[in-house]
């Protein structure tokens, strides 16, 4: 999107002070399968701070554990220097908004009833619906686009519609961190960077620290204020796009000989996949050397 | 009864490793053993135990000693079980496999209220009171509920759902008229309630050479049925794009479900759980390949109904558990053994 | 489309009302008390409908002051207060197995407070009051052991249904059991309970479901909203700030409770706490769980289906069960036709 975003992210690896969100040295697991070992993780303020790895890397259990889905078996998740567990859920909800990769939309629902749920962290039973609550739901819609949409039942809208409603309630709560779970899986080439376009908007006009998880690695070499790459519940490597993503990077994460370009509209880095026949013949020595 | 079925059950269309497959085989050799000997245990145990040499001279020698009757009689018994327990197992497996749903048994659709109701209207209006007049009432009122089933449920343009809807609904408004058949009419009640637990002390000659034809065409189609149900079992569209024929499939699995399930009940009355929970645990230990499941349902259902009978005729002695109630004690437990033990994300 | 309106205080207060639902819950209401004034007066000895509101309200002669205040109106309330509790308890299970079909009876619990009463009908020949302990007792610890067996690390509502299929086969197999040695008598006696009855209920009945329903229709209320975020999973109400976990097993202690009590007062009717989550979803359009809408709907259902049952077979001839199982059944076909029609299903 710009190239300024670079330097946004230089600074905040130069602050000093704690960031609001972290995660200390946590186990990950699901039942007894183990997804990530001691892990440790600081999320820059005010960045736009994108998740990268191959399949099953323990991306979004990270990014789960984050938005205390999922519940460490070691270690902790900061949020404002607090435990992330302890705090009253709805303390947390104002604070930390989570798109995840699948939720349901109630049979029957609008547009502008789905976009109004996201205000209940900032309800109670004697303030169902304030102004403020109207104000900020036409405000959410129409930043997403889908204001126009607000009568249409959720069930009847394209798949990129409904991906900018889901976008527009986690929007009205109105919480200056926003976790995002593959926000642009399934959605065309022009949906997924109108998506990605108002996720840096959120990001550089409104202030609000974005964690994203992304599948595609030219998108988050684009988008990414600071990007974080996994694998096998392990951070490889972290910083901006710029300093880390290189061809030794992308072949030891994802196991992809590739040549890394600069962007010809962006000047961040843009992986080129090696020739099918080029990877063929690296495969084929390898195996000899071995 | 109606839940969203999990993606457990995405049938494997290449051949599994050739060590597993004999694994898988070996399985199932093992299971004919147990099956045999399950058999063997249910001629000689129950209010008075047999020796092994008693049940072979009953068997093979028969020259009508005391010994020689009561195994004559405990043999009838046990083919009745093996029959029904097979059917019951392979009708389940198949309607599991039809309505992509791993819950769904004969009760499901509605077969167990259709056999009921005919029952209780034997009984009541037609004056019908021997266990053998039974039979056919039981079948015809299984059979009728089948295919009113299948037409309520949109016959060629049938889907999971609505068979299971049409279902539930024959059966509330079937169980309604039951009970207020039974409510009015004590002496229905008073055989109804045998009944209605399923039994396997009905069983005579003449019972099984009743039910046997529908039961042998029943096996037959459904166990021919094994390779486009696994096709059906990966969704419409995908059945469709493997050259599978949808509606014939499930026509076909439908006759075979409702004539397995219907003959069985008809002999032993509605008996709980077999049909569901033995496909069930199957699939855990086979895969999704209904190649498999199909053989093994049909013989390690009857595995459980026969050993149930056995337990219910040791546990209460000197009179007996009716082994509908066993099957659901034993089979109840181990079902939600099951349940738990799956993790979540299958769920 | 959605019509909601919003009432506002100067002091910052709020509430938001959906017009439609409040209308439909008003008319529920008014149904429930026509039916009502119309089941008071069937029976033996009719009485027209403006004597029976005149008596109500404290202005009858003395002959029908008794036979309706203490004969035939505490049935009434037995059965509004029944038809209301399964009516409420059938759409938070709904809601919390997000799955239509999950209903107290799926679940195992009619089953089981049926246990409860025959354990006291067959082996003690118990009293009224002693079946109606039974069955109360059988249907919590049904509910009870549910809960337990289905939760690992959670209740996930899939298993829960699953659970409840399991446990109710084994509960289902010990009553045919215990009808099985009952002599028959008793086994009548049983099998009218099973079915649902509202026959001879009196004072002594009204007040514990009252007590019950006072106390846990106000908790489930507040406790609604909550609800609501859940339809949209798990991880979208715990990201908004919901306690997921707490609200859902508040709210399952609180449908067990109130199945339970509504059971044991007339046994498992059927189908009401099926049919009238989504009536009531189908009047107000609204999504979310309806629960007023639900409460309202099976109370009405309920004293309808009784007056009913009484209408066509004569006075306490069939138990209402009977008449609620028919309905469900032709409402089920019903919503196969429809839906198809619409092409949902």
């Amino acid at each position: 999107m710009s190239n300024d975003s670079t330097t946004s992210s230089g600074l905040n690896n130069r602050r000093s002070t704690v960031n609001r969100l972290s995660a200390e040295k946590v186990t990950l697991a699901y039942d007894q399968r183990v997804i990530a070992e001691q892990l440790s993780v600081e999320i820059p303020d005010n960045s736009f701070t994108v998740i990268v790895g191959p399949n099953a890397c323990g991306k979004s259990t990270l990014l789960r554990a984050l938005s205390r889905m999922l519940k460490p078996s070691e270690g902790r998740v900061l949020l404002d220097g607090q435990v992330i567990q302890s705090m009253p859920a709805k303390k947390v909800a104002r604070t930390l908004g989570l798109l995840p990769q699948s939720s349901i939309a109630p049979d029957g629902i609008t547009v502008a009833d789905l976009v109004g749920r996201g205000r209940y962290p900032h309800q109670g039973i004697l303030r169902q619906w304030s102004t403020e609550d109207e104000r900020v739901v036409q405000e959410s819609m129409a930043q997403t686009g889908v204001a126009e949409l607000a009568d249409r039942y959720v069930d009847e809208l394209s798949g990129g519609q409904r991906q900018r409603v889901w976008i527009a309630m986690a929007l009205a709560q109105q919480t200056p961190l926003l976790l995002l779970d593959e926000p642009t899986t399934y959605l065309d080439i022009q949906h997924q960077i109108d998506v990605l376009d108002l996720c840096a908007e959120l990001h550089e006009e409104q202030g609000r620290t974005l964690v994203a998880v992304l599948h595609d690695l030219n998108h988050a070499a684009r988008y990414a204020t600071h990007l974080i790459a996994l694998k096998n519940g392990r951070i490889i490597a972290e910083g901006a796009p710029n300093d880390i993503v290189t061809a030794e990077l992308v072949e030891e994460v994802f196991g992809l000989r590739c040549q890394v370009i600069d962007d010809p509209e962006t000047g961040t880095p843009l992986v080129v996949p090696a020739a099918r026949k080029a990877r063929t013949e690296a495969r084929v020595a390898a195996t000899e050397a071995s | 009864m109606l839940v969203d079925s999990p993606p457990e059950q995405r049938a494997e269309t290449a051949p599994a490793p050739p060590t597993r497959r004999a694994i898988r085989g070996l399985g199932l050799l093992a299971s004919v053993l147990v099956l045999a000997l399950v058999a063997v245990a249910s001629i000689a145990i129950g209010a008075k135990g047999l020796s092994l040499e008693q049940v072979w001279h009953g068997l093979f020698q028969d020259t009508g000693t005391y010994g020689d009757v009561v195994v004559d009689e405990r043999l009838s018994r046990t083919v009745l079980g093996l029959l029904a327990g097979a059917a019951l197992g392979l009708s389940g497996a198949v309607l599991q496999a039809l309505t992509r749903n791993p819950l769904a048994d004969p009760g499901l659709l509605g077969l167990n209220a259709g056999a009921s109701a005919a029952v209780v209207t034997a009984i009541t209006y037609f004056g019908v009171t021997s266990l053998t007049g039974y039979v056919w009432f039981a079948f015809a009122g299984a059979a009728a509920v089948g295919a009113l089933v299948w037409f309520l449920g949109g016959s060629r343009g049938a889907t999971p759902v609505r068979l299971a809807l049409a279902g539930t609904a024959i059966s509330a408004a079937l169980y309604g008229y039951l009970q207020a058949v039974m409510i009015t009419d004590q002496a229905a009640l008073g055989r109804m309630r045998f009944w209605t637990v399923g039994s396997l002390s009905s069983a005579t000659d003449s019972t099984i050479l009743q039910v046997l034809p529908f039961l042998a065409v029943g096996t037959l189609l459904a166990l021919g049925l094994a390779r486009p149900l696994n096709a059906v079992a990966m969704g419409d569209d995908t059945a469709k794009a493997l050259g599978a024929n949808l509606n014939r499939t499930r026509a076909l699995s439908m006759l075979a479900a409702t004539v397995l399930c219907g003959a069985a009940t008809a002999a032993c009355g509605p008996i709980a759980f077999v049909g569901l929970m033995v496909p069930h645990a199957v699939r855990s230990f086979t895969g999704p390949d209904l190649r498999w499941i199909l053989p093994y349902a049909t013989i390690l259902s009857p595995v459980l109904l026969l050993g149930a009978d056995v337990v219910g005729r040791v546990v209460a002695r000197p009179s007996e558990l009716q082994v509908g109630i066993i099957t659901a004690l034993i089979g109840g437990p181990v079902f939600i053994f099951l349940v738990r033990r799956r993790r979540t994300a299958q769920l | 489309m959605k019509s909601n309106r919003v009432l506002r205080t100067p002091g910052g207060l709020s509430l938001r009302l959906d017009v439609r639902a409040v209308t439909v819950v008003v008319l529920l209401l008014l149904a429930a008390f026509a039916a009502s004034v119309v089941l008071i007066g069937t029976g033996d000895f009719p009485i027209p409908a403006g004597d029976v509101v005149k008596t109500l309200f404290g202005n009858g002669d003395a002959g029908q002051e008794f036979i309706v205040n203490e004969l035939r109106l505490p049935r009434v309330l037995v059965g509004l207060l029944v038809g209301a509790s399964l009516g409420l308890g059938g759409a938070l299970f709904q809601a919390v197995t997000r799955n239509p079909l999950g209903s107290p009876d799926v679940l195992g619990l009619g089953q089981g407070a049926t246990a409860g009463a025959l354990v006291m009908i067959v082996l003690f020949s118990g009293s009224a009051a002693q079946v109606t302990l039974g069955a109360l007792v059988g249907g919590l610890v049904t509910g009870l052991a549910i809960y337990l067996l289905a939760w690992k690390q959670g209740v996930h509502g899939y298993r829960l249904v699953l659970v409840g299929i399991g446990v109710s086969a084994i509960v289902t197999a010990v009553n045919g059991y215990l009808l099985t040695v009952s002599d028959i008598v008793d086994a009548t006696r049983a099998l009218v309970w099973m079915t649902g009855s509202l026959n001879g209920r009196d004072w002594d009945q009204v007040w514990p479901l009252l007590a019950v329903c006072a106390v846990l229709v106000p908790l489930v209320l507040v406790n609604a909203r909550g609800l609501r975020m859940m339809e949209m999973g798990d991880d979208v109400s715990n990201a908004l700030g919901v306690r997921v976990e707490r609200v859902r097993a508040l709210l399952m202690v609180a449908a067990v409770l109130l199945t339970a009590t509504a059971t044991a007062a007339a046994g498992p009717v059927g189908f009401v706490a099926l049919t009238a989550p989504q009536l009531a979803r189908r009047l107000t359009r609204s999504p979310g769980p309806n629960l007023l809408a639900s409460l309202c709907m099976g109370a009405a259902l309920l004293v309808t289906a009784d007056w009913a049952s009484q209408r066509a077979f004569g006075a306490d001839q069939l138990p209402v069960g009977v008449v609620t199982g028919v309905l469900g059944g032709v409402y089920l076909l019903w919503l196969l036709v429809t839906e198809r029609r619409a092409g949902r299903i």
